[in-house]
């Protein structure tokens, strides 16, 4: 979809085309979709090639589609884009305006946004990966702005990063269960460190609130 | 010696009640203040206590970051589940007679989180004393707020752990959905 001539998607595109699944550019942004078995072999040229040089991991973080398009939203429907995104098939007729078709191997996706100091340009890598096997390789080595976001991406995922040196959670305590940002983790669950003190019905009840009177 | 006479109780109950008035009095001017700052309500305490509005013409310009030394801890800022812990060992690790002021709404109910990450309100850890809702509140509630905290030490009231029901908001996550 509109990748300029010369540009980094067209270069990804001819150098590893067993590991690219789709690009695409709008107004100058590149995105390039690449199977996660490949992830380092095309890390590791993104930041030695003289002809990229993206020396700087600006973002990794991820996405969790496990509701997209199999539940009506609150918010406004988007249409379909045109032509459909890697991810989704065709809707059979006389499905509902907002439902797509998505595979269940790309319920997450780990986005990778990437700078480059010297070219003075930017592209995004995503990876689709699945729930059943939610590895990926780590970056650290590469680029060691990778450490906390991909113990980010554990902590709130749930996706292991193969390799990476101390895959701890990084937000949430240890002692919590299960990964907050995922979408089947329940909206109402709490799972505090102390819990709530009893109320002692003895004590008299005369608290101070500002601005009511 | 000679047995001590009969104690004249009204005599004592009055010289207990003018103890407990000065000790009232020097408590409420002299609040040495253990300010928990987590989040942007800060920037408000900031300015409070800033020479603009100057909370030590209250007599309360003097912060101690030891709770050992402190007498008032102010929660400033939204309180997770994992820094719960921490603040009601803070709490502990303070002498009494201490007081707590929830500063700022997500103090006093949560605020507008409420998800898996957020304590709805410190008075579910440690008893508060002194609301001030607000997000974050003006230098002027937080005055009012702190003078009104003066009359609650002057006057002795023990604490409470009671949220008031103006600031009760019932968790019904399922009319957002």
């Amino acid at each position: 979809m509109g990748a300029p001539a010369g540009s980094v998607v067209e270069l990804l595109t001819a150098r590893f085309p067993q590991w690219v699944i789709a690009s695409h550019a709008y107004r100058g942004d590149q995105t390039v979709i690449i199977r996660r078995e490949g992830l380092l072999d095309v890390c590791w040229f993104l930041r030695d090639d003289q002809a990229v040089a993206f020396n700087v991991l600006m973002d990794l973080s991820c996405v969790d589609y496990l509701t997209f398009g199999r539940q009506q939203a609150s918010a406004p429907m988007m249409r379909s884009p045109s032509p459909l995104p890697y991810f989704m098939k065709p809707k059979p007729a006389g499905a509902e305006a907002w439902q797509r078709h998505v595979d269940e191997e790309f319920r997450f996706e780990v986005v990778y946004h990437f700078y480059s100091t010297i070219k003075n340009h930017r592209l995004r890598i995503k990876v689709p990966v699945a729930v059943g096997d939610p590895v990926v390789e780590s970056v650290t080595r590469i680029w060691k702005a990778a450490d906390w976001f991909e113990r980010e991406v554990w902590d709130m995922f749930g996706i292991r990063f193969r390799g990476h040196p101390n895959l701890r959670r990084l937000l949430m305590y240890e002692e919590f269960q299960g990964h907050a940002l995922r979408k089947d983790y329940p909206i109402t669950k709490r799972q505090p460190l102390i819990g709530p003190v009893d109320q002692d019905p003895s004590a008299p009840k005369v608290p101070i609130i500002v601005g009511i009177d | 010696m000679s047995a001590p006479g009969p104690v004249d109780a009204q005599q004592l109950s009055w010289m207990t009640t003018r103890l407990d008035a000065a000790l009232g009095w020097a408590r409420k001017f002299s609040i040495f203040q253990y300010p928990f700052v987590t989040a942007c309500c800060g920037m408000e305490y900031m300015a409070t206590a800033c020479s603009h509005y100057d909370v030590d013409r209250f007599g309360a310009g003097f912060p101690r970051f030891s709770p050992r030394q402190a007498d008032v801890l102010f929660v400033v800022g939204t309180i997770s589940h994992k820094i719960a812990p921490v603040l009601k060992r803070i709490y502990d690790q303070m002498v009494e007679p201490k007081w707590v002021v929830a500063f700022g709404v997500c103090t006093c109910t949560g605020g507008f989180y409420d998800n898996y990450a957020t304590v709805m309100g410190i008075d579910t850890i440690i008893p508060v004393d002194c609301y001030i809702p607000g997000c974050p509140p003006r230098p002027e509630n937080v005055l009012d707020g702190l003078i009104k905290l003066q009359e609650k030490i002057q006057h002795g009231a023990r604490v409470t752990l009671a949220r008031p029901p103006e600031l009760t908001i019932p968790h019904r996550p399922e009319e957002h959905l």
